[in-house]
């Protein structure tokens, strides 16, 4: 039955996903200033927004794994981690791209960009940290504590480097940029799509994190016989 | 009161046993001097490059020997299993944190104090014009260093390969700190005062950072140390 929800979603997600590209490939019209690049918005914001919610995601996780001691609450916290860099992932390589077309050049120092190497950086050293842990309880523990310092830094990282100088555009969402309203449609239409996808991404991670758990203690107890 | 003498007796043990093998401290400051002197080779800089570039060139060399330093501070607790005795003692988690931290600080402070000089003969700069403010800015990110670094070093204190896990972890999360104490320090060797606009955003921004990492660190030391 989980296995058909899980089925069912992965394939709404990939419809939407389809759907989307129809919309953003062949219904919408070039941008004035800047041609067919700016479609890459449309994949780059919503990828920043559902890593996002995957870093709100294990926060929360690793908190709730303190307090609870649970292993299914770390099972949730290194699925959503995964899934933040690989969110931050593309999110950084479609800037990257729109950049060296927009821009001249595929990267820059600014605010923004920095900010988010950082956090990769912490979120890779997150998974790095957990494979040189082999007891379970305490990779759950001290990962959860590194966690909540990852965290904690982005806004300190992010506040650091604002002082610098910024050369991202200014968002297009909120404050002085403009967008039209038919774009920002499209782009609200494949953050779902892109959370959906991230859902199912995180269920399937986590049954295989609980089944790698569970070998893993079925391999211990073999040793001890 | 009685917590206070707990975090003293920690940190004098650590720097008593430190000072009695003097293995972190000089194989710490041996490698603060190679990366000063690596440094003049790679860019073979003027004065006036240095002036720019001396803030970032002085952190990144205490960066890279305090990494020695605190890879040390709670590995030494490994042998006969100190570690488990030290947290098996009345001294509370904090205490234990905090007192390693104190000695870490005051380790790095000595890796600093002689860095500073042999920066000035090296790279011909004055660098005790402003030496009060500099001295400042220095315990304040070198304690935003000690404390992070500590924490850290108790996180990775058991696991596999943690010599290379710790700079790894440290590096990342210490980016502001190295960044607001690269520019403060930059700010005072070229005779700028401290309290111009720029040098007091990056000295509340330091403290900030001291202050919340302190918080989180002895907040968490419990849980990672005894679970």
């Amino acid at each position: 039955m989980r296995s058909k929800l899980l089925y069912a979603c992965g394939l709404l997600a990939a419809l939407l996903l389809v759907r989307n590209l129809y919309v953003v490939l062949l219904q919408l019209p070039d941008d004035a200033d800047q041609g067919a690049v700016y479609r890459i918005i449309f994949y780059h914001v919503p990828s920043w927004f559902t890593a996002g919610m995957a870093v709100l995601t294990a926060l929360v996780a690793s908190v709730a794994y303190l307090i609870r001691k649970d292993l299914w609450w770390d099972t949730l916290a290194v699925a959503a981690t995964e899934i933040a860099v690989v969110f931050i992932t593309i999110g950084l390589v479609t800037g990257s791209i729109w950049g060296r077309v927009a821009w001249g050049i595929w990267w820059t120092w600014d605010a923004r960009l920095t900010s988010a190497l950082v956090c990769w950086l912490l979120y890779a050293g997150y998974l790095v940290l957990r494979t040189a842990i082999e007891d379970p309880s305490a990779r759950a523990r001290i990962s959860a504590v590194f966690s909540i310092f990852a965290f904690a830094d982005i806004p300190i990282v992010w506040y650091s480097i604002e002082w610098f100088r910024t050369q991202h555009p200014a968002p297009v969402l909120r404050g002085e940029g403009y967008m039209d309203p038919q774009m920002k449609a499209a782009l609200y239409a494949n953050w779902p799509a892109l959370m959906l996808l991230a859902a199912v991404l995180l269920a399937v991670r986590m049954r295989q994190e609980a089944a790698r758990r569970e070998l893993d203690g079925l391999r211990r107890q073999a040793h001890s016989l | 009161m009685i917590f206070l003498r707990h975090v003293l007796t920690v940190a004098n043990k650590d720097l008593r046993s430190e000072f009695r093998t003097k293995e972190a401290i000089n194989s710490s400051f041996s490698f603060a001097l190679v990366i000063l002197l690596l440094f003049s080779f790679a860019f073979d800089p003027t004065e006036e490059m240095t002036r720019e570039f001396s803030g970032g060139l002085l952190w990144i060399a205490f960066a890279f020997a305090g990494a020695l330093l605190l890879n040390r501070s709670f590995v030494r607790e490994l042998p006969n299993d100190c570690l488990d005795a030290l947290i098996a003692s009345p001294v509370p988690a904090a205490a234990l944190f905090l007192g390693k931290s104190l000695a870490n600080l005051i380790l790095l402070l000595l890796v600093e104090a002689v860095s500073f000089p042999v920066f000035g003969v090296f790279y011909n700069q004055r660098w005790t014009q402003q030496f009060w403010p500099l001295l400042l800015v220095a315990i304040l990110g070198t304690w935003g260093f000690t404390v992070v670094g500590t924490m850290f070093s108790a996180l990775t204190v058991n696991i596999r390969l943690r010599e290379v896990m710790l700079p790894l972890l440290v590096y990342t999360t210490l980016l502001p700190c190295l960044m607001a104490s690269m520019q403060l320090t930059t700010l005072l060797l070229a005779g700028e005062p401290l309290t111009s606009v720029e040098g007091l955003v990056w000295l509340r921004f330091l403290i900030a950072f001291d202050v919340i990492f302190s918080t989180l660190a002895v907040a968490f030391v419990e849980t990672v140390l005894i679970g």
